[in-house]
């Protein structure tokens, strides 16, 4: 049985860690906040480049013109990772998820693999499991998308120059504040198969389009345009995803502390009514034998 | 009066979003204006203004460069920053201004001098299209 300091002490300790835990869930909630806010202004942008590359890909290919560097693909001898992950922990299971789609890419890959770690525990996962990181980059908060320049246009000279032959992208997609799904996508080359509903309109939508001020040019344009949109629409989504996922966290740390705290008070109530009920024994036997 | 469908976006938000009557848009090869029933077109865009008009009413908006792509009456503009006319600020264009000028004239030798000439360029667009504005009312 415990002493009644011995609770005491327990009581202060836990409200201590709850104190902690529900001001950072208040800090994550207030980030939460303004990057759900982010990507969501940012994915009509996102959304749309998507759409207006594969309407511009699909008329190329049915002209045979010359595609971009970007888009042309090539045997596969090396790969170029991009792990978007969290600088922090306390963020509940979601590292450990992207991690988990990070070392299924790795063992699954072919070829010889480089990773480019955007944020602490990637770039220490990939330290850890022996991989090359061959850049890494960090991200403040709300970025721009100039703040993520850096990171697309390495990825873009690494693939122009053929040091590597594919680019694949590892981040955590926001879906609301519970759920954050990790995927792998492919960055490049730009995979030119669309996926669009409206794809139905036909391809004779297509062939009559005009393009200032040629089909190529347009295409140069928008092609890098398209990686710099991809990665930093990722790490939106990726610090959403962040930030939801330590406030849950957050909360359900401090929601247990106060359950403890409520289980350690009732412990202490008990301890000190059986104190209590020890000493008026005692009392009652000191009278009855001063008494007798 | 057939409407079209007009989206302006950014990285990092969306601008417009609705039906107009017209749109005219500083296009590569020159100005251009867009009415309903247009061709399919894709073109890459220059800084300066956009216009556009809903029932004679006409609103416009600085583009910094982009695309714009034209496909049975819905237009998408994919602008590299797109600002409405109440959000530009006079005094902090005309600093730009300075700040882009001053560092061309300083320059070192490892300034990338195609990106100062063109935030130059944008920030003397910027300014123009304040100053224009407040010599309208």
């Amino acid at each position: 049985m415990p002493s009644l300091k011995d609770i005491r002490d327990r009581i202060r300790s836990v409200s201590n860690t709850a104190k902690i835990t529900s001001a950072m869930q208040l800090i994550a909630a207030s980030r939460m906040q303004r990057a759900q806010q982010m990507v969501r202004n940012g994915r009509p942008y996102a959304d749309q480049m998507r759409e207006v590359l594969s309407h511009l890909v699909m008329r190329l290919e049915a002209e045979d013109e010359t595609l971009d560097p970007l888009l042309q693909r090539r045997p596969n001898q090396r790969e170029l990772l991009v792990l978007v992950t969290p600088d922090r922990g306390l963020a509940g299971a979601l590292v450990g998820n992207i991690l988990r789609v990070a070392a299924q890419e790795l063992r699954d890959a072919e070829v010889p693999v480089d990773t480019v770690g955007i944020g602490r525990k990637g770039e220490r996962f990939v330290a850890r499991t022996g991989q090359s990181l061959v850049a890494s980059f960090s991200v403040g908060d709300r970025p721009s998308l100039g703040d993520t320049l850096d990171i697309s246009s390495f990825v873009i000279d690494r693939y122009r120059s053929g040091d590597v032959d594919s680019v694949k992208l590892i981040y955590a997609q926001f879906v609301n504040t519970s759920v954050q799904r990790p995927v792998n996508l492919q960055l490049l080359p730009i995979a030119t198969t669309s996926s669009g509903s409206d794809s139905d309109d036909g391809p004779a939508l297509y062939l009559d389009y005009i393009y200032e001020p040629s089909p190529a040019e347009v295409l140069a344009n928008i092609a890098p345009r398209y990686v710099e949109t991809l990665v930093y629409h990722a790490i939106l989504e990726a610090q959403a995803s962040e930030h939801s996922a330590r406030m849950i966290a957050m909360q359900n740390a401090t929601d247990n502390a106060n359950e403890l705290i409520e289980d350690l008070t009732l412990d202490l109530n008990k301890a000190r009514q059986e104190a209590i009920t020890g000493e008026l024994l005692d009392i009652v036997g000191g009278v009855a034998g001063v008494q007798g | 009066m057939a409407r079209m469908n007009l989206n302006i976006v950014t990285a990092e938000r969306e601008t417009f979003s609705g039906g107009v009557d017209y749109v005219s848009a500083p296009g590569a090869d020159g100005e251009l204006t867009v009415l309903p029933s247009h061709a399919a077109l894709m073109t890459t865009l220059v800084p300066g203004e956009m216009r556009f008009g809903t029932d004679g009413d006409e609103q416009s908006v600085l583009v910094t460069g982009g695309f714009m792509e034209v496909l049975a009456d819905n237009i998408t503009v994919l602008a590299d920053a797109a600002e409405r006319e109440d959000e530009i600020d006079e005094d902090r264009a005309a600093v730009a201004v300075m700040r882009a000028q001053e560092r061309i004239d300083t320059h070192g030798s490892d300034l990338d001098m195609e990106r100062a000439l063109a935030s130059l360029r944008r920030a003397q667009i910027r300014l123009r299209f304040a100053q224009r504005r407040r010599s309208q009312r």
